[in-house]
């Protein structure tokens, strides 16, 4: 399956990625309209530290220990991509004591948020590899 | 090969998913008590604060999920006998079930300790299933009136008084513990809690005790009087074991399973709250009655069931919970070295032993909880990380380029 991996290496640090995260999930028709004075609550993450910096979001595993552990069955496997269901969602958090990525957030609907790999927006493509101007993500089979 | 699994809940979806992965063809036949298909327990609560439905609830897997998986279910029917020698499994009215191999998923039960005059009590109930919240919701009718008493600052009691806050007049919480929360958190951070919960109108009165009830009056050990309407009572649970020790598996507390969640009792299996885990953060054998730990245990039953070779030995004590609107993730165990962050708002205390992280709690922001979570599980020596980078806070930076290229790279 493709993934969305990092080559840390090449990460510039712009958050970007965060950026198009943000505007892909946002239903707007242009990035101004989604993201110009609005706080952004991206799926993906930069973390960054003196000069090395790497993004975050959800590795999609086999074996996903968030979507064992969810107790509303919100978390499922479609086409081996992690979904989640916001509407069974209950926002108890035991998908962020579980991932040992931290890739799952909090948003302020009440039910987690997580990368879904764009499969459900109308973009079908991972937009934050779409926006990163260095390749230091791709999405790809591994 | 035919699979039996007695109960119905988390251990057995995971039993079911665990065979499923390895052998699409053996029968699979599911036996509960309840009426219902499978739910997730720990949402009972949700339920009643109306963040879930009884719809969204019975659809922890989708509705077609025993069909699907080729799983003949047997509901509302009650296994009175395993018998071992013969592989069959004895209901109610005498009707037995063949097996090759058996998963106890036999869950716990509401403990109601010997309570002088509990007979008195017209409304009361435990706080367990589906059909206890139902029962909660009917006694609380739709007045907001209702003054409520619930025996237990557990997780069960706090969940419950979460769910049913905005419908009541009045809300007790009583316990014999001097502090709310006692087998999940330290004084200090349950005070925090406490103080919230408080905040938004409900009383507690810890380190006392009901000595007797009077229909709608409980007297207290310490001699005052609570007059209410409505009795929860949430003091803990026992795992259903006397399945199992009939059947000759050997049981303490709770059913003794190995790493492949085998009973003692040949082609037996057992999961998730019947059963006695081995705690690698305390390093000691305990009931840990958590809805992941049921799955993980189902999914390593129904693999080696089915012939395949998994083995469970990860399991740790952790909770994720909510309690109007201030959140708490706790893991492992608080014995150790301990390093405290606090604020007005948040409370973080890591807990290290032997060159490892044990136990965590964190109140307010949990924030990525998870990759502390994971360096208990994984038993990560701590001095191949960063320890200032994740006392700061969970982030993958602690980690080495290496281990990163693994974790977010796709490198082996």
């Amino acid at each position: 399956m493709k993934r969305v991996y990092v080559n840390e290496k090449w990460c510039l640090g712009c958050h970007l990625c965060e950026y198009y995260c943000a505007f892909a999930n946002s239903g707007k028709s242009s990035m101004v309209k989604a993201l110009k004075d609005h706080k952004i609550a991206p799926r993906i993450r930069i973390e960054e530290r003196n000069n090395i910096s790497f993004a975050v979001n959800c590795r999609h595993c086999t074996d996903p220990l968030c979507v064992k552990g969810c107790i509303s069955g919100a978390l499922t496997i479609v086409d081996g991509a992690v979904q989640i269901d916001s509407d069974k969602c209950v926002g108890c958090y035991t998908c962020i004591l579980s991932c040992p990525y931290g890739a799952l957030s909090t948003s302020n609907e009440g039910a987690i948020q997580k990368c879904e790999l764009c499969a459900k927006n109308e973009f079908g493509q991972p937009m934050c590899v779409q926006g990163c101007p260095n390749k230091a993500i791709v999405y790809e089979e591994r | 090969m035919n699979y039996v699994i007695i109960g119905n809940g988390t251990a057995a979806v995971g039993t079911i998913e665990g065979i499923r992965a390895v052998d699409r063809d053996g029968a699979i036949t599911v036996i509960s008590d309840e009426i219902y298909p499978v739910y997730g327990r720990p949402l009972i609560s949700y339920l009643l604060l109306g963040k879930t439905t009884e719809d969204k609830m019975l659809h922890y897997r989708p509705a077609d999920f025993y069909e699907k998986n080729g799983v003949k279910t047997m509901f509302g029917r009650t296994v009175t006998k395993i018998d071992p020698t013969a592989k069959t499994v004895l209901l109610e009215h005498g009707e037995t079930v063949p097996y090759d191999k058996l998963c106890i998923c036999t869950g716990s039960r509401p403990f109601v300790p010997p309570m002088e005059g509990l007979e008195t009590v017209q409304n009361k109930t435990s706080f367990m299933t589906l059909d206890d919240a139902k029962r909660l919701n009917n006694m609380l009718g739709d007045q907001n009136d209702k003054r409520v008493l619930i025996i237990g600052a557990g997780l069960i009691g706090l969940k419950c008084a979460e769910g049913i806050y905005q419908r009541v007049g009045e809300l007790t919480v009583i316990d014999l513990a001097p502090r709310i929360l006692p087998n999940v958190l330290t004084e200090a951070p349950a005070a925090i809690i406490q103080k919230h919960i408080e905040s938004k109108g409900v009383r507690f009165i810890l380190g006392d005790s009901v000595t007797r009830f009077d229909s709608n009056t409980a007297t207290l050990q310490s001699g005052g009087t609570i007059d209410f309407d409505v009795l929860v009572i949430a003091v803990g649970v026992r795992p259903n074991t006397e399945l199992a020790a009939d059947a000759g598996c050997d049981v303490n507390r709770g059913i003794l399973i190995d790493d492949h969640s085998a009973t003692t009792v040949p082609d037996i299996y057992a999961a998730g709250d019947c059963t006695v885990s081995h705690d690698i953060a305390a390093n000691t054998d305990r009931i840990l009655a958590i809805l992941p730990n049921a799955y993980m245990q189902g999914e390593t039953a129904g693999r080696n069931m089915a012939g395949s070779k998994m083995s469970f030995d990860k399991a740790i004590p952790m909770n994720a919970s909510g309690f109007m609107g201030l959140h708490m993730i706790t893991a492992g165990s608080y014995d150790g070295d301990t390093y405290l962050e606090q604020d007005e708002d948040h409370y973080k205390l890591l807990v290290t032993r032997n060159n490892h992280l044990v136990g965590f709690i964190m109140i307010g922001d949990v924030d990525r909880a998870g990759i502390y979570t994971s360096l208990i599980r994984e038993r990560t020596p701590l001095d191949t990380i960063d320890f200032d980078l994740i006392r700061e806070k969970p982030q993958l930076m602690a980690f080495s380029r290496a281990e990163r290229a693994k974790k977010l790279g796709g490198a082996h």
